[in-house]
């Protein structure tokens, strides 16, 4: 089903079982928020023939079993559910917690900061002083297995993605573009711009919990040296020495 | 325990069951055998679970020795196989006896072969699946010296074969419209069905790239896309407008825009089309694309009624009247074999 996309939200088809409801075709706090706040709505409906349900960046997504759930059907109950309030002022899911990460801006282990500061207008300092008291929240995990995007960063930092891709970066490497953070849980390529490195391991096979972090979680990259940033990572080889507090609702 | 000693095997040879659906939201992307089908007649073969873990093999096979009695069925990609020398039929099931060696060679068409174990392959289950994905360090591929060891096996029958789909040639994907396919205009969408594709060689678990002489197929505001959730069958342009194909294990969320999402029963098709073979896209409503799906999902479901014991020359049967000729077993399902409806 094709729509108009000038109105939000919209809801359209994913392939043959999926269905998407989207808040707005950019990024901003609210429609991150609309899309948290709906998604766990969905899933606190229980509906029947809902087989998953995740969020994205601006827009909520669920598979279904068609053989128990027609199109229509899970159409209508979704808009009769858009409808009972504003989404986009809606409060933010519970359970959140506030992460603090060590992380080492700069340095050859984080070599693309200068280049960063320099496309955002801004000394290496300054730059540091910027990202290091940001306050960003888990937009979205994906990608990887618990790898979140992180933001919205303010406008200064909405930097396009490189022409090239960077071979490698390692696990907790902080990188940045269009406003927003990505911290990897494994190693892989980017087009991101590599600005931060922390211990902080977002996926870790074999624990309770091998996934650290949930959409509406909260994180601030706590700027510090390398020998400190060293320190933690061989005192805490799960986190780099991150720690978290609940955050009231 | 039962099982197959890795004695040699080719690269990239991997677990895989059904993946893991459901875990969008952590990141994890299902996953799972590349061929689901070639999944579902292996298990029809050893009349089993179509959960159970099998081995996925890469275009070439490898040698391997049973530590005990075990049944086996082959699947998939057709491959040169045979058991102390005496060759095997493929899309069949056979009996192995302790010591004895397999030997599986190289794909005579397609990709992707698959050798499942009575009982499954019982190998640790890692985020509530076996199934290998090695991108989301998620255990890796088969190495010789490994010991893939068989779950607890409930059955007895072997010696039965199936006539099996051929998917291995390349042809027509047909593909439903979604949320991005508005970002391209119609004529860009009509003229992507009215192109003749290559699978080009860039290709692998997670998508396969679709060559084609004239110019790319880009949407309105490439760029400036957010990003959002990815689907199996998803066909994704890249920078230049090139489409790649996404198999299960493609990433979670992308930037890229997708024109459309080719039907689940058309993605074996797409898995094991080796590089140079010819494919295009049909546009198909969502209606048309869900009637397809069922009438595929009824074929599936009806597999284990369509294995039927491999025909043998009776004169070369010294144990004859050691096998039971008539089968007591008869399916009440429809045998959509008969109908000549296998879409």
């Amino acid at each position: 089903m094709t729509q108009s996309t000038s109105r939000f939200p919209i809801i359209r088809t994913a392939g043959l079982d999926g269905m998407l409801v989207t808040f707005s075709d950019a990024l901003s706090e609210s429609s991150n928020r609309a899309t948290l706040a709906f998604g766990a709505a969905v899933k606190a409906s229980g509906w029947s023939g809902v087989a998953e349900v995740s969020t994205s960046l601006a827009s909520v997504f669920l598979r279904f079993d068609r053989t128990v759930l027609r199109h229509e059907a899970l159409e209508t109950l979704l808009w009769e559910l858009l409808e009972q309030q504003d989404w986009q002022q809606a409060a933010l899911p519970g359970g959140r917690r506030l992460w603090r990460v060590p992380t080492v801006f700069g340095t050859d282990l984080a070599p693309q900061l200068s280049e960063a500061a320099d496309a955002a207008g801004m000394s290496e300092t300054q730059a540091i002083e910027s990202l290091g008291s940001a306050r960003v929240r888990v937009l979205t995990i994906g990608f990887a297995p618990g790898q979140p995007y992180l933001g919205p960063l303010g406008a200064e930092w909405n930097l396009p993605r490189q022409t090239e891709l960077t071979p490698q970066v390692p696990t907790g490497a902080l990188v940045l573009a269009i406003s927003q953070f990505v911290l990897f849980a494994t190693t892989a390529p980017t087009g991101w711009r590599h600005v931060g490195q922390t211990g902080f391991r977002g996926f870790q096979l074999g624990r309770p919990e091998p996934i650290a972090l949930r959409p509406g979680d909260e994180m601030i990259f706590t700027p510090v040296s390398r020998s400190d940033y060293d320190r933690f990572c061989l005192e805490d080889s799960h986190f780099g020495g991150a720690s978290h507090e609940e955050i009231p609702a | 325990m039962s099982g197959l000693k890795v004695l040699r095997i080719g690269p990239l040879a991997s677990i895989q069951d059904q993946g893991r659906p459901g875990q969008l939201q952590q990141g994890v992307s299902c996953g799972g055998a590349a061929d689901l089908l070639a999944l579902a007649e292996g298990a029809a073969l050893l009349r089993q679970d179509a959960h159970l873990a099998a081995l996925e093999m890469a275009g070439i096979g490898g040698l391997f020795e049973a530590t005990g009695p075990l049944r086996i069925a082959l699947t998939g990609a057709p491959m040169q196989a045979s058991l102390d020398g005496e060759s095997l039929a493929w899309n069949a099931s056979h009996q192995v006896q302790a010591g004895q060696k397999l030997e599986i060679g190289a794909a005579r068409k397609g990709l992707y072969g698959y050798l499942h174990l009575g009982g499954g392959i019982a190998s640790e289950v890692l985020l509530g699946a076996r199934a290998v994905h090695v991108m989301s360090g998620l255990g890796s591929p088969v190495a010789v010296g490994d010991l893939l060891p068989c779950g607890a096996d409930r059955g007895r029958e072997v010696g039965l074969g199936l006539v099996a789909e051929d998917r291995f040639q390349g042809g027509a994907l047909r593909i439903v419209e979604g949320f991005q396919s508005d970002l391209f205009t119609a004529e860009v969408r009509a003229r992507f069905a009215d192109t003749a594709f290559k699978r080009g060689s860039r290709a692998n678990r997670m998508g396969v790239e679709m060559i084609s002489d004239g110019a790319g197929f880009s949407a309105a505001g490439q760029l400036n896309i957010l990003s959002e959730v990815i689907l199996p069958g998803d066909v994704q342009m890249t920078g230049d407008g090139k489409p790649f194909v996404l198999l299960r294990e493609a990433q979670t969320t992308g930037g890229y825009p997708r024109i459309g999402t080719v039907l689940p029963c058309d993605l074996s098709k797409v898995a094991q089309a080796q590089a140079g073979m010819d494919l295009q896209f049909v546009w198909v409503t969502l209606d048309e694309g869900l009637a397809i799906q069922a009438r595929h999902d009824a074929m599936v479901k009806a597999l284990p009624s369509a294995c039927k014991p491999l025909l043998r020359d009776p004169a070369m049967m010294q144990d004859l009247l050691s096998f039971q000729l008539v089968s007591g077993v008869v399916s009440a399902e429809a045998d959509p074999f008969e109908s000549g409806d296998i879409t």
